[in-house]
């Protein structure tokens, strides 16, 4: 059965470009930390990577930190950033209360482990942080605020945030900013030098690129303690050999991805467009989560009403439509999101959301065959309810 | 027929061996993984089976190996309430709840049928070892691990969307299949104990949720023998753990012949006063090849999980039912349930209230 890919934040199909990269170097030997002609060759081939992505996002080269993926980069970000400011004397961590797990996580770890006071900021029923949330809870005691995280785009709902005035507040009173922009890279135009922030996230496998490798964009002069000691081959800052083929792989999704990231964004909107009218006209009481206008182009994220979410992935899936109820998972039970719950949802249409994203594969096909089986699918999953 | 099959894989191997025969008779099938408990632990403790992290992995490789999609339902709350709640509460009332019964009358059959006919399904398949065969239910050829007695009240309609894909098989037979299969839970240990008391100790967890309750120990006459911490641990038929000081005057050993949750009052006995001839059931489910006897019918009966079958005569009064045993059995707590056989096949079942 042919089917029809409707999961891209989870993950994109690589790039031919960045397949092509990563197999050129797959097969060639070299440590990049080697002294001999073969490191010699591996490193030549990561600085470029660097170079070519420091380029894509505006930033320099020594800014661009490797990783193994988003979820290193974040954990670096914000347990890094609080070390290194708590030695300062600041224990306090501004997030906003839409943040990945990643983010999350390591700051509720830190509240829980390491005397850090965690502050969620609040959002509005669109999910955006306001800046007077933000400007309001630095000015409380700005002295002991050891980093902010605000992610540039929601992974679930798809809302962009005000990254640039919100960094800048930040600035004002010398905190650390840190950016999870693992879905805004290639689907809105990111310049790290001009949004003001003062750490990255990156995703290799977000962008057409390879699973397993991401970077954190650092600007000078900020220096998280490592998560990850020993050989200090990045910065000083994380540990570990180099993926070069990953590396290679990821740039060259980077590159294009960047590139051809306006483009994609009016692509991309006009599908994801097409698909919410028709979804209306399918199921009438769908509610459309996130912000109607500052959003991924390629994000539609719905609650249907009296269903619930994990059966309408079921019977999409026996349709051939792939998506996602976008929300986590422990020992695969789902639970209510907690980017909906921030929004103001209640329990019952949080459970009964799904996530479609769109991406570079994407085409008219895609929202015909999902557009044809909604109403069908809806109709027989509120049959079965919310048991 | 191919059938729309959702088949609950627990990640043990009945299960996995069930929905890849499922898969292989051409039906069209679907593995769940359900999810009992809100807060699972991440690895099976000694011989447990089920309702750990480990598990849903294991559920969910084997319907990799099989080729089939795979969910995990969250039925944790009315797991909570129509199995642990219950099981309280029985015990509680002085009676002695089977949970696994309670578990496919409720959950397997009740909350999971209703849910996946609604999606569009036509049955649901478990690993049990019971025969069913146009709707009609016996045991299994493997005497040991045979299942029908906890499957023995289900309906007719519930029996109606069930498939038991093992019916004919021997344990052996599906742990030698699943290694063929390339399933991993093929040398899985089995379950065994009720699988939300991880510890396995009962009377523990039934004191954490229904406190001491300190009461008296008396023999058939009323005299005192001993004390209690909660009338709720014990069972009838026991005789462990009653921690009686003094011996019987005539040095036998003591068994628990009643629990009476008002006085809180156990009595103890001798065996042969555990002796019963007739048993006082109630909720009568009638779900075999002939119909429900407003006359005596003489067939068998089982009382007890794994325990032994007794030539009755069994008759039904309204939602009562009169079982008049042909010799005399032991052990008949309350809340267990009767199944009734003609031969291996199951004719109907009820929960037993009285026994003298």
């Amino acid at each position: 059965m042919e089917s029809a890919y409707l999961d891209h934040a989870a993950t994109t199909p690589m790039l031919p470009e960045a397949v092509e990269a990563m197999t050129a170097q797959l097969g060639r030997v070299g440590n990049a930390s080697s002294l001999h002609t073969a490191g010699r060759r591996t490193r030549q081939v990561v600085e470029e990577a660097r170079e070519s992505i420091a380029e894509a996002l505006g930033a320099r080269p020594s800014e661009v930190v490797f990783t193994s993926g988003g979820t290193e980069a974040d954990n670096l970000a914000v347990k890094g950033l609080y070390w290194s400011r708590r030695a300062k004397g600041a224990n306090r961590i501004l997030i906003s209360a839409v943040e990945h797990h990643a983010t999350l996580d390591p700051a509720h770890w830190l509240g829980d482990h390491q005397g850090a006071v965690v502050e969620p900021l609040e959002v509005d029923e669109y999910g955006r942080v306001h800046p007077q949330t933000l400007r309001a809870a630095i000015e409380r005691d700005p002295g002991s605020v050891a980093l902010v995280s605000v992610m540039w785009a929601n992974n679930e709902v798809g809302t962009v945030q005000p990254v640039r005035v919100l960094a800048a507040i930040a600035r004002d009173h010398g905190i650390p900013f840190h950016t999870d922009a693992v879905q805004a890279v290639g689907q809105l135009p990111v310049v790290f030098a001009d949004a003001g922030v003062d750490a990255l996230t990156l995703s290799g496998h977000k962008v057409g690129g390879p699973m397993g490798t991401g970077a954190l964009l650092l600007a000078r002069g900020i220096d998280p303690v490592p998560v990850l000691h020993g050989g200090g081959q990045e910065r000083d800052v994380r540990s570990g050999t180099l993926d070069a083929p990953s590396v290679a792989g990821m740039a060259a999704a980077v590159r294009i991805a960047v590139a051809r990231q306006a483009e994609t964004a009016v692509r991309l909107t006009a599908l994801r467009d097409d698909l919410v009218t028709r979804i209306r006209q399918a199921v009438p009481d769908v509610i459309l989560n996130g912000d109607p206008v500052n959003r991924l182009p390629g994000n539609a994220h719905f609650s249907f009403p009296g269903c619930e979410g994990d059966a309408l992935l079921m019977l999409l899936d026996a349709k051939g439509v792939e998506c996602s109820t976008g929300s986590a998972c422990s020992a695969g039970v789902a639970q209510p999101s907690h980017v909906l719950l921030a929004m103001g949802a209640d329990a019952v249409r949080a459970r009964g959301s799904l996530r479609f994203t769109l991406g570079h594969t994407s085409t008219p096909s895609d929202v015909d065959r999902v557009t044809g089986v909604i109403a069908g699918v809806v109709e027989r999953a509120r049959r079965a309810g919310l048991t | 027929m191919r059938l729309r099959v959702l088949a609950a894989m627990s990640g043990g191997v009945d299960s996995a061996v069930a929905a890849a025969r499922a898969a292989e008779a051409g039906h069209d099938v679907t593995g769940v993984h359900l999810a009992l408990s809100a807060n699972p632990q991440s690895h099976r403790t000694g011989a447990r089976g089920c309702c750990t992290i480990e598990d849903s992995r294991d559920a969910r490789r084997a319907a990799d190996v099989i080729g089939i999609p795979f969910y995990i339902w969250d039925m944790a709350e009315r797991f909570q309430r129509d199995v642990v709640e219950d099981f309280v509460s029985e015990y509680a009332a002085g009676r002695t709840p089977n949970p696994c019964l309670r578990c496919n009358e409720k959950i397997k059959f009740e909350a999971v049928l209703d849910r996946a006919l609604a999606l569009g399904f036509d049955a649901v398949a478990t690993g049990h070892h019971a025969r069913l065969v146009d709707g009609v239910l016996s045991r299994s050829p493997d005497e040991g691990k045979d299942q029908s007695y906890v499957l023995g009240v289900l309906t007719r309609e519930q029996l109606g969307h069930a498939m038991f894909p093992l019916g004919d098989s021997t344990k052996a037979q599906v742990r030698q299949e699943a290694a063929r299969r390339g399933l991993m839970v093929a040398d899985k240990p089995d379950s065994h104990d009720i699988c939300f008391i991880a510890d396995g100790d009962t009377r523990g967890f039934l004191e954490r949720r229904l406190g001491t309750a300190p009461g008296p120990i008396v023999d058939a006459s009323g005299e005192v023998v001993g004390s209690h911490e909660g009338a709720y641990g014990f069972t009838v038929g026991q005789r462990k753990g009653l921690h009686i000081d003094r011996p019987a005057p005539d040095g036998r050993p003591r068994y628990v012949l009643s629990i009476e949750p008002v006085s809180n009052t156990v009595t103890v006995g001798p065996r042969s006063a555990l002796e019963v001839t007739t048993v006082e059931a109630v909720r009568p489910v009638w779900n075999g090849p002939v119909a429900a006897p407003y006359e005596p019918l003489a067939c068998m009966v089982q009382l007890r999980a794994h325990g032994e079958v007794y030539g009755c005569r069994v008759q039904v009064s309204g939602e009562q039912v009169h079982v008049a045993l042909d010799s005399p059995a032991t052990g008949v707590a309350a809340g267990q349930a009767a199944v009734f056989y003609l031969e291996d096949t199951v004719i109907g079942s009820a929960t037993i209230a009285r026994a003298a």
